[in-house]
């Protein structure tokens, strides 16, 4: 069944549909309708979760942690100030290894005090141990939170997962949704059974203390789930695509790259715009093509070298910033590629929730095109914004 | 239940590393008897966590959930809902210190108390911050040292009274608060076991005494328990519905010097703030006994020269 509705309302469908047993909530722009959305469900009796309406963002993460670590699923959602706020429980729960999913609406994180969409709020939990997904369309949004569980509960990840989408720009804005079946998702996702959680029946310390003679082992298990989970990241995606037919690439997806001199490389709602000024380039003579970075930790880097190998230079789009130069997605991308040789620049733009508008992704292409034919081009780029050329 | 009656099984085991003569350690031990093996226990940042379960260690027979300092209502919310969302009894259970419940976690535990959630919080008052060595918190009395309130040449002490927790908590029209005092295993037990029997927000408020940061002997913890309530400094009382009952009413009030003369904390008194102290304390004990006039103890001017240490004290602590 198809329905027209704003990404919030997917991501609350998403939920609803992979049967979650508890949902701490607090409200905060944009995020806010998910958390309306689930409330309604409950109180209409159309899904069966404990809604727990917490006082702080922080206790969300808390409630969220223990409930998961006593062997329930558990969803929440969030954003930047919100996200900030229970920044101590995120960094809690992963190396717990207690897999919630929580969807991030990217909202600038203040100061200034602002509510639209900005990368700066996810990003500085990128290093939690969280998994991140970084979504283009409603539709994608809630396939994710479905494949989201899939993942976080697969026994070679138990990690937790944040599915991202942008604030306002998908959050509050209608698209057709392709709703799947209840029955085709339960068949999709089993019920959460962890081996190990809060029972009397066989009693265990969840969160110990730890002495240096033991985290270190323990930082090493996290980091080799993070990198399995790229396995059970393409996987999932693979079995998702056969079982309802959409296919996203898994790890990153990739558009027109074959041939291409030139490629960017967007994530979330960008990519759309991007896909369209590609098509428009290319009915121009344009080689160019598009990679699509979805997910952010685990951070693709091998699946990149190898869609960028042959390419002559390679634009990334960043909507925040890391004070090395440039964005997050820029300086990890060219960690990535290091050794290849190929010449890469940054472009900045929609930093604060600002239009990323087609005029400006085809000043990217243009600048990433000529860096493509030798010539020499700033390294970071600030697009649309006063005081700056590019 | 009587002291007899109490199940033999511990469920917080010896073996811990708690110091000899905690406060806290005693109280957990027995609560967790009392409340039995169908239990999940939460423990925000405090020496429980250290004392109890320090990997690969642990004292607990019970599950144990720990995960920061701040979050201990929020985090038996979450617990207790897995439980009954997946048709399990459990009690959940918080132990959370003065500084867990009174300062960092208050948030956290207003919103479970007006949540009226189905889980027990137990705060095991001992007056500071202890497992970070000793500062000063919301529940610190008047006049203690604390490394943050330390004794100067200027400011002695810590400058404002204890906060009142027990108002506060039972502000939230939970079903039952409670004062307890280890030192009182009757009123103890009886106070355990009707908060196990209610269902929504209990809240057990423990008198905890703390050999290092009180600096006391370790032998005399149960003793300065007893004094603290024969002085008025902690009073032993109940709310449940919101009914105030005091269930242990002292004979005849004790001077809070003598309280004080057994701690460490305290030494540095000044007779002025020795009667300050006093004064807060007789205030305190008329409001919960509705005492019209004031205890016999309070009519007496204490001495200029009176001091809280003795040579005998100085020998013991060092000066």
């Amino acid at each position: 069944m198809k329905k027209v509705i704003t990404g919030d309302h997917a991501v609350a469908i998403g939920a609803k549909l992979s049967r979650v047993d508890v949902v701490p909530a607090f409200p905060i722009t944009p995020q806010t309708l998910i958390i309306e959305h689930i409330a309604d469900f409950v109180n209409d009796g159309e899904m069966d979760a404990k809604f727990l309406t917490m006082e702080s963002e922080h206790s969300v993460m808390s409630a969220a942690a223990a409930a998961e670590a006593a062997g329930a699923r558990v969803f929440t959602a969030t954003s930047s100030q919100g996200l900030a706020f229970m920044h101590e429980m995120v960094y809690a729960t992963a190396p717990l290894r207690l897999p919630v999913v929580m969807a991030n609406a990217n909202r600038t994180l203040g100061g200034p005090p602002g509510i639209w969409c900005e990368y700066n709020d996810s990003m500085g939990v990128r290093d939690s141990g969280w998994l991140q997904v970084y979504v283009e369309d409603n539709q994608e949004a809630l396939d994710m939170v479905i494949q989201a569980y899939r993942i976080a509960e697969d026994n070679r990840v138990l990690l937790p997962v944040m599915p991202c989408l942008d604030g306002f720009v998908l959050t509050h804005t209608v698209e057709p949704v392709e709703i799947p079946e209840q029955d085709d998702v339960d068949s999709f996702l089993p019920p959460y059974e962890p081996d190990v959680m809060l029972d009397p029946a066989r009693p265990a310390m969840i969160g110990a203390f730890m002495p240096a003679e033991y985290i270190m082992e323990l930082r090493r298990q996290s980091a080799g789930a993070m990198e399995s989970a790229k396995e059970v990241i393409n996987e999932i995606n693979d079995n998702f695509a056969k079982r309802f037919g959409r296919d996203y690439g898994g790890l990153i997806d990739t558009y027109r790259m074959d041939d291409a001199e030139a490629a960017l490389v967007t994530m979330g709602t960008v990519t759309s715009t991007s896909r369209q000024v590609v098509d428009e380039l290319r009915q121009d003579g344009k080689k160019v093509g598009l990679i699509k970075l979805r997910f952010f930790r685990p951070f693709p880097s091998e699946e990149l070298k190898n869609a960028l190998k042959d390419i002559s230079a390679i634009g990334v789009v960043d909507r925040s910033l890391s004070f090395i130069g440039g964005g997050q997605a820029f300086n990890e991308t060219r960690s990535a590629l290091y050794g290849l040789n190929i010449p890469i620049i940054n472009h900045l733009a929609g930093l604060g929730g600002r239009d990323v508008t087609e005029t400006q992704i085809r000043k990217m292409f243009e600048l990433t095109l000529r860096a493509a034919k030798g010539e020499k081009v700033k390294p970071v780029n600030w697009h649309n914004t006063r005081g700056e050329t590019v | 239940m009587r002291i007899k009656d109490l199940p033999d099984e511990n469920l917080f085991v010896c073996g811990h590393t708690a110091c000899p003569g905690c406060g806290v350690a005693l109280s957990i031990r027995n609560a967790i008897r009392i409340l039995g093996k169908d239990t999940s226990v939460y423990v925000p940042a405090s020496c429980a966590v250290v004392f109890g379960s320090t990997y690969p260690y642990g004292a607990w027979k019970v599950p144990f959930f720990h995960t920061a300092f701040e979050n201990t209502g929020a985090c038996l919310a979450g617990m207790q809902a897995a439980f009954e969302k997946k048709g399990k009894k459990v009690i959940s259970v918080g132990f959370a210190g003065d500084g867990g419940t009174y300062d960092i976690g208050l948030q956290s535990m207003s919103g479970a108390a007006e949540r009226n959630d189905d889980v027990i919080y137990i705060c095991v008052d001992n007056e500071a911050y202890m497992n970070t060595g000793i500062q000063r918190s919301g529940g610190t009395p008047f006049g203690a040292w604390t490394t943050t309130t330390p004794v100067g040449s200027k400011i002695q002490g810590n400058r404002t009274f204890k906060k009142n927790l027990g108002e506060i908590v039972a502000a939230h029209d939970i079903p039952y608060y409670a004062t307890l005092s280890i030192g009182h295993p009757l009123d103890f037990i009886k106070k355990v076991e009707k908060a196990k029997s209610i269902k929504g927000f209990r809240f057990l408020h423990m008198f905890t005494p703390c050999v290092p940061g009180w600096k006391i002997d370790p032998a005399k913890t149960i003793a300065v328990t007893k004094l603290a309530v024969e002085s008025g400094m902690w009073t032993l009382y109940e709310v449940e519905n919101g009914e105030k009952k005091i269930t242990h009413k002292p004979g005849k009030m004790k001077s809070v010097k003598e309280y004080l003369i057994m701690q460490g904390r305290f030494r540095h008194m000044s007779p002025e703030d020795i009667k300050k102290l006093q004064g807060w304390v007789c205030r305190k004990w008329n409001l919960h006994y509705k005492e019209k006039g004031a205890p016999e103890i309070c009519e007496i001017e204490l001495p200029e020269e009176h001091h809280a240490v003795t040579e005998e004290h100085r020998e013991m602590h060092g000066p």
